[in-house]
């Protein structure tokens, strides 16, 4: 069972910034906000926990708002990371405690993070404002299909799976594995799920 | 005795060497009379690179306004005149500004903490849709991409300089170079520069070439940072990126040397070095209308 923590990045910033300020530039500002997010995701220590940023209030992003925020959450808890060994991939699945997936996306704001996850190798789950899915940031053609998978069919066990998208399990396990070490699909119950807000 | 320097009557960043060239014999507390008198016209990058100078100075110099009324009258709504009596000893009164002017999209505005580049993005965004689409007739989804790459160009003053710098943005019709409307936004200091930035934090790299060129191409073309967080010194090559798919020319002077990431319609070479030694970092964007739908 993953615990969904809603996290309103225009609401960290009032909070961080004392309302002076409503858009996410500068590095400073970047990194107050996580602080604020950083806090509120403290609060729910132990389990599983699925943090949705929403970024539908926020006005501009820049660069390094989007690294300091968006890419150093990723990396402080280990999500979106390339895993290359396979032993590797089974710890970083064992391990993995915290999901991120961010929403309200303008054009824009996947402009400035795009860059940033491609510098981090990161890969991020991201709903556009227009409510359509996608996979950001660095994923090879293999990940991505694996994850397209999922998402499409709701999720299950990998040979369910397997037979939804023509192909065989074993050629797909692996990339399931990944696409789930790398915490863009959740790995439970012997199957794997997308990440999903309800 | 007091060195003049005179403002030539179109004063760009191009011109702008003509000003510093007598500095590299001078002190640096010579005394010294900047004589704009005989200025006509001025880009964002000359009159932020003029306030540069003064500060850069061990004593104020002093300060001619231009005498030609129109031009005076513009420098004022520009905002220069405001800065420059902080910066410069006017030998005369400096024109007062009595209302603002549409090709001023940003005021010349100092720069010198996170908190100034808030301010200077929450002023351009409410307009930044105009200046994208109406000025340069790109889609209004690129207004946040217009703020978000002045951000990243301030920025680089409060992250690196250790110094207040200065922006403007102002839009024109550049018809000798390009004939089209453009957008110019500048940011000017003169603080560290990269050069004297990456040796505050590595030192002086073990490499044969070594000076403000190569400085430049680490910072922009590498994306090398004196901090050592990994994510860091990607502001200026995720502005080279977002630039290049607007066509737009990015130029940055530190030191001795002028590096340009320069489009098809412009014929810079991309690197100059041997200028006259100037401090900090000097950063112009050119971003021109798009081509076959000229307001």
């Amino acid at each position: 069972m993953i615990a969904r923590v809603a996290l309103d990045v225009s609401a960290a910033l009032a909070r961080a910034e004392c309302d002076l300020y409503s858009h996410l530039v500068t590095r400073a500002t970047g990194r107050a906000v996580r602080g604020q997010l950083e806090l509120l995701l403290g609060e729910l220590a132990g389990g599983r926990r699925l943090a949705v940023l929403d970024f539908s209030r926020v006005g501009v992003l820049d660069f390094s708002c989007a690294d300091e925020i968006v890419a150093q959450l990723l990396l402080r808890h280990g999500a979106g990371r390339v895993a290359e060994a396979a032993a590797s991939v089974a710890a970083a699945a064992a391990a993995a405690s915290s999901w991120f997936y961010c929403r309200g996306l303008h054009e824009a704001h996947l402009e400035a993070l795009e860059p940033v996850l491609a510098h981090h190798e990161l890969a991020l789950v991201v709903e556009t404002i227009d409510g359509a899915v996608r996979l950001a940031g660095v994923a090879s053609d293999d990940e991505r299909a694996a994850w397209h998978l999922v998402h499409e069919t709701g999720g299950g066990a990998c040979a369910v799976l397997a037979a939804h998208g023509g192909r065989a399990a074993g050629d797909l396990a692996p990339w399931l594995a990944r696409v789930a070490a790398r915490r863009l699909v959740v790995d439970a119950e012997g199957g794997y799920w997308p990440l999903r807000l309800a | 005795m007091t060195t003049i320097l005179a403002v030539p009557p179109s004063l760009d960043d191009a011109s702008f060497e003509q000003v510093l060239a007598p500095l590299a014999a001078l002190p640096p507390d010579a005394k010294l009379l900047v004589d704009a008198r005989h200025a006509r016209w001025a880009s964002p990058y000359g009159l932020c690179a003029l306030l540069v100078l003064a500060r850069s100075r061990a004593v104020k110099p002093q300060f001619l306004a231009p005498e030609g009324d129109e031009t005076a009258s513009y420098w004022a709504r520009t905002g220069f005149f405001k800065q420059a009596e902080r910066v410069y000893e006017p030998v005369r009164p400096l024109p007062r500004s009595r209302a603002g002017d549409s090709h001023v999209l940003l005021p010349v505005t100092e720069i010198g903490a996170h908190g100034d580049v808030q301010e200077v993005v929450a002023r351009i965004s409410d307009r930044a849709a105009a200046i994208m689409a109406d000025e340069l007739r790109f889609p209004v989804s690129s207004a946040m991409g217009f703020a978000m790459v002045l951000s990243e160009a301030c920025q680089n003053i409060v992250e690196h300089a250790g110094a207040s710098g200065w922006v403007a943005v102002q839009t024109y019709q550049w018809r000798k170079r390009l004939g089209r409307k453009v957008v110019v936004i500048a940011v000017c200091d003169g603080g560290l520069g990269f050069r004297r930035s990456y040796e505050t934090a590595h030192g002086r790299p073990a490499s044969d070439r070594w000076d403000d060129g190569a400085a430049l191409e680490l910072a922009i073309l590498k994306g090398a940072s004196r901090f050592r967080d990994p994510g860091r010194g990607q502001g200026l090559p995720n502005i080279r990126k977002y630039m290049g798919r607007w066509g737009a020319k990015l130029s940055v002077r530190s030191g001795t040397a002028r590096l340009s990431v320069v489009p098809e319609w412009d014929d810079d070479p991309p690197l100059v070095e041997q200028l006259a030694e100037f401090p900090g970092a000097q950063v112009q964007i050119v971003i021109p209308a798009q081509v076959g739908v000229e307001g």
